[in-house]
């Protein structure tokens, strides 16, 4: 299970292993994880082989994040509003992955609907870091995160709707790409934020990020904003030259002498990601410090709080428990909607409801709501001149490693908190952008993070892929081999 | 003391498609609860809504017709509030952006026109339907997910004829453009009725109360009068005050209107712009494209009908009053039968069937428009007289024979073999001096027994004027 796609694929054609003995040892695997990261929701412990044919994909294991509808498959987005539920439908990228001849063996936990970034807030509790049980593994793909960087199979399904890929992918250092919004179909992806949800991947190296993606995107009937990428072939593109091509990084997010009083550990992370800038320059790849207004910056994580919060409260408005879900007690249905949805949302989630109501009431909605789509408009626009300009922003991953499940012991940084919830650009403007480990810290994985215009999704995944190959962090797993 | 009453409507009609407004579900009737639904009427997590293209095309037609503005994108809002026939926790409608707004259009009421402006008119989506038991409730989600396109006038109505008229008007478009049927047996209309009272010679507009949800134009009509007859009197008892900016729904049972909440018990929906549909521009060439398909509407028919085919503005109004009929009607006359006969046969016989019984409509009635067609010119090429024809008619419907087959069974085949009807002639004129006598002795009515005679003779077959000329003829 160290293997990448193409590895196994050879071996599969070969006879070397068959794809029951490849699902066979993932899913022996994956319970071993289980009890050492609880990754997990559900293992599906009849997963079978499936036909190898020339599809790539086809007869090998992956993990599927537990908010998209798995057919006949428990599906909870690890919220007690639906731990009960089985859909009767595949979402279109299960569906196509399914098509292609992969074995879901397990649904991976994440943060309630994928709301928070610390894979702690699971029904089923939170999920270890892989590489330190004593640090979070990030969020909101945890499971499917922790389990790609553990070696429970080379890929499993994220989704990304402020960095809920991207994060934990540095965490655990591993291959977090989200691609273009609207290129992978929506349908049956269980929703946070509609404007700002994508379906993208976790994997040990980009080549097999581009190999998954290149087979779930498309159009879809089922989702009005997925387009066609027939265009778009990411694999057979993956090895052009990414010589002469510009990136740039934003100064005030990373040069020090914007902090104050930075963090040793802060200071490593930056230091890291100026030795991968100096990588880039070597290969060729120009990178610029450019400038951004600051107040913009700033406004970042209160405008992805406002858009967010505000679509996820009524995006949930169906989680009555009336025709799914756990019926809640009451003597008339506003009583039993009432008590299955206090009995079932985590505190995170009502305090998000409470504050996505209140930006949407008529008297606010001004104020805050269209203020802050007006602000998300001027981020997009502000990021569309640099594209212009540039092939893509190169940016770190969060302020550091990953932080220790017990919060007392994690040091609080006001001044870091807009790099740390600056991934966010990416979904404000449906940009592609992946996340390619670059480094240690404190024997703790890292990222580095780069993004490009909408559906500029074969020049990013160049560019990572570039650099992937000129570092030492490809395909490694955490703990070494399994 | 008489008020002028200020009325506005809000109109909810259910449209004709295929599938449902956002879901690829049936849009049709079903007995059978729970048969017409897709993941997405019920709000199964994860799906989402495609929008109904010929919703789309069918509302902004009728933008159109309304002479409303249309907006430079399609959008759709939710409307969010939780109730348990509302799946998703939210209705998808158009809050910000209706299709059509500041419309304007004539109706004519008892002989006078009026312009009523309409505020807009918006494509949504139907919730479910619970039907409540004595200690529990089902909820059926074939209604959830139907087209519903709403209505709003400006309150510039002022009587309940004029707001029957309105909507007499509005039902017709809908019925000629196939946007709706418009029936309220099938539950496809609702209207928020809004009424006030001012004193006559006043600027100042009264204190509003709406009554929710009457579904039929007869409730409409009386809730109007019983709510202007309510605040009238209250105003005429000096207890204006006790009108107050509410609620109300109509008891059809007791007749009158009921209190259903208050203005402060008012919800903030929270609208805002679904971001599950991207917005779509709407070109001038797709507004074009609609214009362009739109059809020959009743009151266009009816012009037609009083200018080119030279009937009575009466006729012409009752043969466009349903489209069915207006279409039988063309039918016939494409099949080339002349408008006056077309419209006498229609007007009189086939709608005297029709009205006979609930089971018979003008689609169902067994005498199709190529049959009618049929009759007409059996008789206009004098194959069978008037009278015979309207035997025929009878003998189709009893029988469920065509025209040709009755005439063929009943041998009613007029005789155009003029040495035969000679021979009559002869014949009678040989059996009835006496009457010919007195015929040359002035007594001109004679002729009419004469010829009558000839037609007896012929069991009613002899062509009745060629029978006319050869006793004239031979008499004289």
């Amino acid at each position: 299970m160290n293997k990448s796609i193409s590895e196994l694929h050879e071996m599969l054609v070969a006879g070397s292993v068959t794809s029951d003995e490849l699902v066979k040892e993932s899913l022996e695997i994956c319970k071993k994880v289980q009890e050492e990261t609880n990754s997990f929701v559900t293992i599906i412990e009849d997963a079978k082989g499936s036909e190898v044919t020339d599809n790539l994909l086809s007869g090998i294991p992956y993990g599927i994040k537990d908010n998209l509808s798995t057919k006949d498959i428990l599906t909870t987005a690890s919220s007690n509003t639906l731990k009960d539920y089985v859909p009767f439908y595949d979402a279109t990228c299960v569906k196509k992955l399914k098509e292609a001849g992969c074995v879901g063996v397990v649904k991976t936990a994440l943060d309630e609907f994928g709301m928070g970034g610390t894979g702690t807030t699971c029904h089923t509790g939170a999920v270890k870091n892989p590489w330190d049980k004593s640090r979070i593994a990030g969020g909101s793909s945890a499971g499917s995160t922790a389990s790609v960087a553990a070696g429970c199979y080379p890929f499993a399904l994220g989704t990304d709707t402020g960095d809920s890929i991207r994060k934990p992918a540095g965490y655990c250092g591993v291959v977090g790409y989200k691609p273009t919004y609207g290129m992978i179909s929506r349908y049956g992806l269980l929703p946070y934020a509609s404007s700002l949800d994508t379906v993208g991947v976790l994997t040990r190296n980009v080549k097999d990020a581009a190999i998954v993606v290149d087979a779930m995107k498309g159009i879809d009937e089922n989702d009005m904003t997925s387009w066609d990428s027939s265009n778009i072939h990411l694999v057979e593109n993956l090895e052009s030259s990414c010589e002469n091509k510009k990136l740039f990084y934003i100064k005030e997010l990373v040069d020090l002498d914007n902090y104050s009083n930075p963090t040793d550990e802060f200071k490593a992370h930056i230091d890291n990601f100026m030795e991968t800038v100096k990588l880039c320059k070597k290969l060729n790849i120009k990178v610029d410090a450019v400038s951004v207004d600051k107040d913009l910056l700033n406004a970042l994580p209160a405008v992805y709080d406002v858009i967010s919060y505000a679509e996820a409260t009524t995006n949930m408005s169906n989680l009555t428990g009336i025709s799914f879900g756990p019926r809640g007690e009451g003597d008339n249905p506003t009583d039993m909607i009432k008590d299955h949805r206090t009995k079932g949302f985590s505190s995170l989630i009502k305090r998000r409801f409470v504050i996505g109501s209140y930006v949407l009431q008529s008297e606010n909605q001004e104020k805050y709501f269209l203020n802050a789509k007006r602000v998300r408009r001027m981020i997009v626009n502000t990021m569309n001149e640099l594209f212009e300009k540039y092939d893509g922003m190169i940016m770190p991953v969060s302020v550091g490693p990953a932080k220790y499940l017990d919060t007392s012991k994690n040091v609080k940084n006001d001044e870091t908190r807009v790099l740390e919830e600056a991934l966010q650009i990416a979904n404000h403007g449906g940009y592609p952008s992946i996340t390619i480990p670059n480094g240690f810290i404190n024997n703790l994985p890292v990222g580095v993070n780069i993004t490009c215009a909408i559906r500029e999704d074969e020049k990013l995944l160049q560019i990572a892929n570039t650099l992937e190959s000129n570092m030492n962090y490809k395909n490694q797993i955490a703990g070494g081999e399994k | 003391m008489a008020y002028k009453a200020v009325i506005g409507l809000e109109f909810h009609c259910e449209m004709t498609s295929n599938t449902k407004v956002f879901s690829n579900a049936i849009n049709g009737f079903s007995k059978l609860p729970n048969q017409l639904v897709a993941p997405l009427d019920m709000a199964f997590p994860g799906t989402l809504p495609v929008v109904n293209k010929e919703c789309v095309r069918k509302s902004l037609m009728m933008s159109l017709i309304l002479n409303c503005k249309q907006p430079e994108y399609l959008e759709f809002d939710r409307k969010n509030y939780y109730y348990p026939d509302l799946p998703k926790g939210y209705q998808l409608t158009q809050f910000y952006n209706p299709i059509g707004v500041d419309g304007e259009v004539e109706i004519i009421v008892n002989g006078e026109t009026k312009k009523v402006k309409i505020h807009d008119i918006h494509l949504e989506e139907d919730t479910a339907s619970l039907d409540h038991y004595y200690d529990t409730s089902n909820l059926d989600y074939n209604r959830a997910g139907v087209p519903l396109l709403e209505l709003v006038t400006e309150p510039c109505l002022n009587s309940a004829d004029e707001a029957i008229a309105f909507l007499e008007h509005i039902k017709s478009i809908y019925q000629y453009t196939n946007i709706s049927e418009c029936d309220s047996k099938k539950g496809q209309i609702r209207a928020d009725v809004n009424v006030s009272i001012m004193d006559e010679d006043s600027d100042e507009l009264g204190t509003k109360v709406e009554v929710k949800n009457v579904n039929s134009f007869d409730n409409i009509r009386k809730t109007i009068n019983y709510e202007i007859e309510r605040q009238s009197k209250l105003k005429d008892e000096g207890k204006y005050d006790e009108v107050v900016q509410e609620t109300r729904r109509w008891d059809d049972e007791k007749g009158i209107t009921v209190h259903m909440r208050s203005k402060a018990d008012a919800i903030d929906y929270r609208y805002f712009t679904d971001p599950n549909i991207p917005r779509y521009k709407i070109t001038s060439e797709f507004i074009e494209n609609v214009r362009k398909s739109i059809p020959e509407l009743a009151h266009e028919r009816r012009l037609k009908y009083v200018n080119e085919y030279n009937l009575s503005d009466y006729d012409a109004k009752v043969l466009v009053k349903d489209k069915h009929v207006s279409d039988y009607f063309e039918e016939v006359i494409a099949l080339g039968s002349d408008a006056k006969s077309a419209s006498n046969w229609i007007t009189t016989r086939i709608l005297g069937e029709t009205n006979k019984s609930e089971e018979i409509t003008i689609d169902n009635i067994f005498i199709r428009p190529n049959m009618l067609a049929s009759l007409i010119k059996l008789i206009n090429d004098k194959k069978i007289t008037n009278n015979q024809g309207k035997e025929v008619f009878v003998k189709m419907l009893e029988e469920h024979l065509t025209p040709e087959e009755i005439v063929k069974k009943y041998e009613m085949e007029v005789i155009e073999d003029s040495g035969l009807i000679d021979s009559l002639v002869d014949e009678v004129i040989s059996e009835n001096a006496k009457a010919i006598e007195d015929y040359h002795n002035g007594r001109t009515n004679m002729l009419d027994y004469l010829v009558g005679q000839v037609m007896k003779k012929s069991k009613g077959k002899a062509n009745p004027v060629e029978a006319k000329a050869k006793m004239i003829e031979k008499i004289s």
